[in-house]
């Protein structure tokens, strides 16, 4: 190489070097907005948020855990595994220094969420809930709470970090807190951040923070945090928040992979709803609640974001031939399992806690983050303060009875505007026409019920007489009949047990109904009303427990006498239509 | 010379970029005599660490991981007893189903099982392996005829510090379905040699390791993949590394590009092993004896003259019995100085049945003397 074409070079070097740094100059101012820009952003979202991060305290201040607020009255999500143990009163701190009272709600114990409310305002801020089946590997995240109590001004710690996995299952950690389909961060996530809120990028509320896979190291962040997801907490929110101890729901049917790598049923529970809809051992497992089903890990997963006693839409192969049911799913505990007071001792299906050679305890993985006493054993010592006393109403079964007996009363309040039952104590003649033009007659009495149809009666005598199937097949139309007639004269007084279940979406399919359960003896009912009308759609009514249910739905609700009334009754059980009643009038007679 | 630094924006930049050919030439030049270049350059890769990452993170890093994740594989092998995980993380390397992971008793079966991204299960087999690099190579049974996505090693890049990436693995297990592996974020912390020693820092690998920020060697992550954010293969996620003393664990990769042709001739049949410093070297010096006759072994001998510490001391030995420790520094052998492992080796290798062995070695600020006589050896 020549030198004059070596100088050439380094000239030409020279000026592409120049070059360069021109474009870079240019770049660089064009960048750093960006940057400025993301940073500016996350400060924004902070700032935005961080006033619904709640620091959960138990009484004393001995632990506590992280919660956020997702209504204006001062509801706050937070983990069952922070909550239990601390009574039904606790203290939380917001942002804005201020420490609040809160009463406990309800409780998911198997997917480890409670719901409390800070009282003292009408005005908390509020997270907005996001759709966490939008996340996607990679998105960024927030994370918010009190990890290690740090925060004694109650401004939460922020982290900031990546989704890991979606869609992940975490086996129960003791006997309960089975987190499913849940979400999996590598965000930092440390003892004192249960209960706290998992922000989208754009801040909104995509999961409440529960646990990490910590084996060895401590129980510290290892990179693995999981959160529940906010779609699992929307479909038990109306329940909890009826201030109940909620049930994660089971199929009634066991599944195994088959060795061609389809998910079969290899047992099934005769008295199940899917029994009863035809789902037998050995049918292919296609889709459950429109998910496709591929193996047994990813139906678990599904499974376990729904609750008990919900109707899904389960779609299944038989002999080869693809059939669509909806069916009722049963609960996966026993109903004391997860009442307060004490039960019997489970068996833990993890060991106890090793130590390892230098005498730390050797962690077990996926645990929940701050140590979970028994959690009902302290309940019962605590004062309750006398200023919030009228929130909290103890009744077995419930965490709070008090908040089922205002969405008892929210949901039972337009029924009064139908009119004045009351006085019709003595019986009721509704005549008409069924679809098929067939005339009918049904009169509900106080000592029976008879109906005549197609020129046959059926009859049910209501004193000294077993509840019976009536007419045949009909899963006991005539008894579900009495039960409207019940509701309607003497409210829910007239039955032995009443609730406020939460909502389901109607028959599987529909829209998201409010449900009120009612017992009398083994009758049990279910009401559907409109969330958005107050109208009552229906009644699945069934003799005893696992019996066939009549299912009742109405239209055309009409003024009969100065009384409103459906006009148009269907009546089904098991999928077959018995009658579609049409109410031409109705007489009623009142008490002699 | 910051050319190692400027691959970071290669591998940023479209094969075209303008700058690209610059780059390359200029690379190849000794910096001395061309300080304006050598400044600008600087400038050039400083500027561009600080600005380029976020620029092209946001759109990318779901791409990334999108396209990633089908290259990552579950391993499922021996193990699960005494906190032994049985799982493990391994990636393509080619289209025919190799799969590179780390050397680790999760491959102590005759097969293993091998779960993709997308639920398809395979058995593989152990083709070859390199222990000293933490090194193996499966390949998957009955995927004749079927394609899969790849990292070629060669196309393994090497990136400085503050380099934002990705770390890929089936670290706990979490992805127990047939779902992708679980996705970390991080930055490299350091790029360094990790020296295997035992005792508190015990380290499963010695070598060259990117340190990352982000916790990414857990419990069955190794052998999964460390990228950019723009997923070009970093390195391969070691083994968990605790420090006994104050119980913190460092989270390292090694870097793909040193292992490449050691996959490339597992993978042709080629391979082989290279030699370990500590065994006897086929050459002319006498190879009578070893350390470990006496009851002692020294540090790995990584470098030209490795300094002739002792390592570890075998319980009840020669060397145990006369006093001799762990990190002392071998000065002397019979009065000959000695100034690395490998003369050490050299002048132990020389010693006969029946002579005696005279070592000075420095403990702290003493010197110390002891000696020994030379076992005989069964022959």
């Amino acid at each position: 190489m020549s030198g004059q074409r070596k100088d050439v070079k380094v000239q030409r070097c020279g000026v592409l070097s120049v070059a360069l740094l021109c474009w870079l100059a240019t770049s660089s101012l064009a960048a750093e907005p960006q940057v400025r820009e993301a940073e500016l952003k996350r400060v924004e979202v902070i700032e935005r948020v961080a006033p619904t991060v709640v620091a959960v305290f138990a009484k004393g201040g001995a632990g506590g855990g992280s919660g956020v607020l997702i209504s204006k009255d001062g509801f706050a999500l937070t983990n069952f595994h922070v909550v239990s143990g601390l009574g039904p009163f606790m203290k939380c701190g917001l942002n804005d220094g201020v420490l609040y009272d809160a009463v406990l709600v309800g409780i998911d114990p198997t997917g480890d969420v409670a719901l409390i409310k800070l009282l003292g305002r009408e005005d908390f801020p509020v997270a907005t809930l996001g759709d966490s089946d939008k996340l996607e590997i990679g998105d960024w995240t927030y994370v918010m709470g009190n990890p290690f109590l740090l925060a004694t001004d109650f401004q939460p710690t922020v982290t900031y970090g990546i989704i890991s996995g979606t869609h992940r299952y975490q086996p129960p950690s003791g006997t309960w807190l089975e987190y499913t389909d849940c979400i999996q961060v590598d965000t930092s996530i440390n003892p004192g951040n249960s209960g706290g809120p998992l922000f989208s990028s754009a801040g909104e509320l995509v999961g409440i923070n529960g646990r990490g896979s910590f084996e060895k190291r401590g129980r510290v962040n290892s990179g693995a945090g999981y959160a529940i997801s906010i779609n699992q907490i929307k479909f038990f929110h109306d329940q909890i928040k009826a201030g109940r101890v909620v049930d994660h729901a089971t199929l009634g049917a066991t599944v195994t992979t088959d060795s061609d790598g389809t998910v079969v049923v290899n047992g099934i529970l005769e008295a199940s709803d899917v029994f009863r809809r035809g789902l037998r051992s050995g049918d292919e497992l296609v889709t459950f609640a429109g998910r496709p089903v591929r193996t047994v890990n990813q139906f678990k997963n599904i499974l376990g974001i729904y609750p008990k006693d919900w109707m899904l839409p389960i779609v299944f192969r038989h002999e080869g031939e693809r059939r669509e049911i909806h069916a009722r799913l049963r609960g996966l505990h026993a109903k004391t399992e997860l009442m307060p007071g004490p039960r019997p001792q489970q068996k833990p299906r993890q060991p106890m806690p090793k130590k390892d050679k230098d005498g730390n305890p050797e962690k077990t993985p996926d645990q929940p983050l701050p140590p979970r006493p028994d959690p009902h054993a302290e309940a019962a010592k605590q004062t309750i303060p006398e200023q919030w006393k009228d929130w909290f109403v103890e009744k077995a079964g419930f965490a709070n009875y008090r908040f089922n007996q205002l969405e008892q009363d929210r949901v039972f309040a337009p029924l009064k505007g139908l009119g004045d039952f009351a006085s019709t104590a003595g019986s009721w003649r509704l005549s008409g026409q069924s679809a098929t033009g067939d005339k009918f007659e049904l009169t509900l009495a106080a000592k029976g019920i008879g109906l005549e149809i197609r020129d046959a009666a059926f009859f049910q005598q209501l004193e000294d007489t077993d509840p019976a199937d009536e007419p045949p097949g009909t899963g006991g139309f005539l008894i579900a009949a009495h039960q409207l007639r019940l509701l309607l004269q003497t409210g829910s007084k007239a039955f032995t047990e009443c609730h406020y279940f939460g909502s389901e979406p109607l028959d599987g399919r529909g829209e998201l109904v409010d449900v009120i359960v009612t017992t009398m003896g083994a009758i049990e009912t279910r009401w559907f009303f409109s969330r958005a009308s107050g109208l009552l759609l229906g009644l699945d009514s069934r003799l005893y427990e696992d019996a066939e249910p009549c299912l009742i739905r109405f239209e055309n609700w009409n003024d009969f006498n100065g009384r409103r009334l459906p006009a148009t009754w269907m009546v089904t059980s098991g999928e077959k239509e018995f009658a579609t009643l049409k109410v031409a009038t109705l007489e009623f007679t009142t008490k002699k | 010379m910051p050319s190692a630094k400027c691959k970071v924006q290669d591998n940023r930049w479209s094969e075209n970029s303008p700058y690209r050919d610059h780059e390359g030439a200029a690379s190849l030049r000794p910096p001395v005599g061309r300080p304006l270049t050598v400044a600008v350059r600087l400038v050039f890769c400083v500027l561009s660490l600080a600005l380029l990452p976020s620029v092209s993170q946001a759109q990318s890093t779901r791409d990334t991981i999108v396209a990633v994740q089908p290259k990552v594989v579950k391993i499922f092998g021996a193990g699960g007893i005494k906190g032994l995980a049985a799982h493990g993380t391994g990636f393509f390397v080619s289209k025919e189903g190799h799969i590179v992971t780390i050397w680790s008793h999760v491959l102590d079966a005759d097969l293993v099982g091998v779960v993709l991204s997308d639920g398809r299960r395979f058995s593989a087999r152990v083709l070859g392996a390199e222990p000293q690099l933490a090194l193996a190579v499966l390949k998957l049974n009955g995927a004749e005829g079927v394609e899969f996505p790849f990292f070629n090693p060669d196309d393994a890049v090497s990136t400085g510090t503050g380099t934002r990436v990705l770390g890929f693995s089936n670290m706990f297990n979490v992805a127990a379905g047939d779902e992708p592996v679980s996705v970390v974020h991080g930055v490299i912390a350091a790029k360094t040699i990790i020296e295997a020693r035992r005792g508190v820092f015990d380290s499963p690998y010695s070598g060259p390791v990117f340190v990352v920020d982000g916790v990414t060697n857990n419990s069955g992550a190794a052998g999964g993949v460390l990228t950019t954010r723009d997923g070009m293969l970093l390195g391969m996620i070691g083994l968990e590394l605790r420090n006994a003393k104050s119980n913190t664990w460092m989270n390292y990769a090694i870097p793909v590009k040193d292992l490449s042709s050691s996959i490339q001739q597992i993978i042709s049949g080629k391979f082989e092993r290279k030699k370990d410093p500590n065994e006897d070297e086929p050459s002319l010096k006498p190879r009578r004896y070893k350390p470990l006759d006496f009851g002692f072994l020294m540090v790995p001998d990584v470098v030209e003259r490795t300094p002739a510490f002792i390592d570890s001391i075998q319980i009840e030995s020669a060397a145990a019995k006369v006093g001799l420790k762990p990190d002392d520094l071998v000065l002397f052998i019979n009065d000959e100085l000695i100034q690395s492992c490998r003369a050490l080796q050299d002048a132990i290798g020389r010693l006969e049945s029946g002579d005696q062995l005279r070592l000075i070695v420095r403990r702290g600020n003493e010197l110390v003397t002891v000696e020994m006589p030379v076992p005989r050896k069964k022959e």
